[in-house]
């Protein structure tokens, strides 16, 4: 009578039939795995990716020159160049504008540089005041006192056909690229 | 009738098998003293947490999560669809209840000192549980797609994009794009709605398996101290000896609690109403004042009071600190005595952080570190500061409304606070002293040097003079007598 062959117990050694199957599934579905973590990375990360290479930013008109008198500081709106169908109002902007002379400009930032409220303009006393923390601005945009650290942000700006145009489509914050093409303002006001 | 539903039963039963488990986890023994009314905070938070699940559902048949609509969804929540008011504002309530009975919960279990020695791991547990309550207050927040979520995702993006190197990546991985719109909302609703709902649930079942498995903490008592090699076997016979199944003994005091709590969240939404929405979450709207909701209020005032130079630090660096230490807690002291009778440390640091909570929320409520935007247009001078002054004065009194001065600094208790009160400002500066701060500014005031012409500088410092208490004279430099005759007389003799 032929003995059924038992299954010898796995040791360090020696490796089962089950057991290597059941490693290979493991490593099968390590495999699946893999293959489909890289479009659900590439997915859940699209939103940091495509802003490579100042890949949101593009030149947006804001008005025509007449519109902002000289000497004067006007809050402009603009449409965000990058924009979804569900996005409604949000994609909106504001801006300042100050015309300095004939055709130099200064485009500022509404978001305050310590943590983005919306400043407001007061010509009377030349300042930006900002509601939430207190943060205030002369009217070159420099720091006048308060929490933040630094002037207002600045979107580049040309003037092309006699419109002002200026470079936009990323929320301007501290590290943002639409701050690193204008750089910092030194903190002094004169 | 009796014997069908019996049989019914069993039916289920030999195929679920679970009626034996759920009546051992039912009658388990616990201590008789855990029968108290301070035990009764984790079963509310549960409560609370299924009101806003039910709550929840019923507001997502209604709320659309998209950019463009989500704010007029609301609105039609609020006045159109019958209740709609109602099931927000339990919602609303409900979270903030949750976030306070979650808050009380810690403390209670802190100063009983719950979290020692074997039951660390439910209080690592129960410190994820707070994070994610927290979490889905602020997502719940932003779903309230109104001007306040709007710059209140704005202040999240500036504080994320302060972080070294990732910062600009970690903006637009949170915003879903370059600027605040539809994809932010997009993904907050999957956070809040998928994500952290589902942790929740996971994170609270094993929590309450561990309370299960481990059994409830007993009264801490003076001099009962926490041994590893003794406490399980001294649990056993406490519960053996002086226990009583949690089902009738303990359970009652739990759904007094949570009836209760209901009721209130209830009564609270009728009275109340729901939160908001504030306007239209439109960036072209910048006559705004946003504020967090009251659970974030403590941070709104830090983040206005801290030093410029300690504030990134403190926002990066200060949230790992808090997290690490709790959940390090039961590692530092696992052992000893429970009862916060012996522990001045435990209950000190409660307090502490009770009243800087406290403090900085009351702060919050009236912002004296804010300029009053319309205190300049708005508030009258008092006239008893122009009742017989001299016109000049009375100039310098415009000059001192129109330039705004009066954003910063109160006269007769209205206007800003950001700046000192100017009552009595002649008191406290000479002439010369209140020139030199008007036009070169300094400690925190702004240069107004460009601003003003001389003579409104003369005028305005006028007026400031004019500013002391009757029989009180103003502040003036004893010098400058002797150096004005000086000069003249100096100026006479050639």
């Amino acid at each position: 009578m032929a003995t059924k062959p038992t299954l010898a117990p796995s040791t360090d050694a020696t490796i089962s039939r089950r057991g290597f199957f059941m490693k290979l599934g493991i490593l099968f579905n390590g495999l699946a795995a893999s293959v489909l973590a890289v479009p659900i990375v590439g997915f859940l990360f699209s939103s940091i990716t495509r802003g490579r290479a100042n890949g949101y930013l593009s030149w947006v008109p804001l008005g025509k020159v007449s519109e902002f008198p000289e000497g004067e500081t006007r809050l402009a709106t603009f449409r965000n160049p990058y924009v979804m169908p569900t996005d409604g109002k949000t994609a909106d902007t504001a801006c300042w504008v100050r015309r300095i002379a004939a055709e130099q400009f200064q485009v500022f930032a509404v978001n305050c540089a310590h943590l983005g409220c919306p400043v407001r303009w007061f010509p009377q006393s030349g300042l930006f005041m900002c509601p939430c923390h207190g943060g205030a601005y002369y009217r070159d945009g420099s720091r006048a006192s308060g929490p933040p650290e630094r002037g207002l942000f600045e979107y580049p700006y040309k003037v092309e056909n006699g419109l002002v145009t200026i470079q936009a489509g990323e929320l301007p914050t501290p590290g943002a690229a639409i701050v690193a093409l204008t750089g910092e303002k030194p903190p002094c006001a004169s | 009738m009796c014997i069908m539903i019996r049989q019914i039963g069993e039916w289920f039963d030999r195929r679920l098998q679970l009626a034996a488990p759920v009546r051992e986890m039912a009658e388990h023994p616990v201590p008789r003293n855990t029968a108290s009314w301070w035990y009764v905070f984790g079963s509310a938070a549960l409560t609370v947490f299924v009101l806003q699940i039910v709550t929840g559902i019923l507001l997502a048949l209604v709320y659309v999560p998209s950019g463009a609509e989500a704010w007029s969804s609301l609105q039609s929540l609020n006045h159109a669809v019958t209740l709609g008011w109602f099931i927000r504002a339990m919602h609303g309530w409900g979270s903030n209840f949750m976030v306070a009975i979650v808050m009380i919960h810690m403390v209670q279990v802190f100063l009983f000192g719950a979290y020692k020695f074997p039951r660390e791991l439910t209080w690592i547990v129960g410190v994820f549980l707070l994070l994610m309550t927290l979490g889905m207050a602020f997502s719940g927040q932003v779903l309230r797609f109104d001007q306040d979520a709007y710059w209140g995702l704005g202040i999240g993006a500036s504080i994320a994009s302060r972080v070294p190197i990732l910062g600009p990546a970690i903006v637009k991985l949170m915003l879903g794009g370059p600027i605040i719109a539809g994809a932010t909302l997009s993904r907050f609703f999957t956070l809040h709605v998928f994500v952290i709902p589902g942790l929740l649930i996971g994170f609270v079942c094993l929590h309450l398996l561990m309370v299960l498995k481990l059994g409830i903490n007993e009264w801490p008592m003076p001099g009962r101290v926490v041994k590893r090699a003794t406490y399980i076997n001294d649990y056993h016979e406490l519960t053996k000896k002086d226990g009583a199944p949690f089902v009738p003994y303990a359970v009652w005091k739990d759904m007094f609690f949570a009836a209760f709590i209901i009721l209130a969240v209830a009564a609270c939404a009728f009275y109340f109403g729901p939160f908001g929405p504030t306007g239209r979450p439109d960036p072209t709207i910048i006559q705004t004042v946003p504020k967090p909701d009251y659970f974030f209020l403590w941070l709104y005032a830090l983040l206005s009071l801290l030093p410029p130079s300690l504030e990134t630090p403190a926002l990066l660096i200060g949230p790992v600190v808090v997290i690490a230490g709790l959940l390090l807690l039961p590692f530092l002291s696992g052992e000893g005595e429970k009862s916060w009778k012996r522990r001045p440390i435990a209950v000190l640091t409660v307090l502490l952080i009770a009243i800087t909570l406290g403090t900085f929320t009351h702060l919050a409520g009236y912002t004296p570190w804010s300029p009053h935007m319309n205190a300049w247009s708005g508030d009258p001078v008092p006239d008893r500061y122009i009742h017989h002054s001299t016109a000049l004065e009375r100039q310098g009194a415009l000059v001192f409304q129109v330039k705004q001065c009066r954003n910063c600094h109160s006269l007769g208790e209205r206007g800003g606070q950001r700046g000192p009160s100017l009552d009595t400002v002649a008191v406290r500066l000479t002439q010369d002293q209140l020139i030199r701060q008007v036009i070169q500014g300094g400690g925190n005031m702004p240069a107004y040097g460009k601003n003003l012409s001389p003579a409104e500088t003369t005028a305005l410092v006028a007026f400031l003079e004019s500013l002391h208490p009757k029989g009180q004279a103003p502040a003036r430099d004893a010098s400058r007598d002797v150096a004005l005759s000086d000069e003249k007389q100096a100026g006479a003799k050639p």
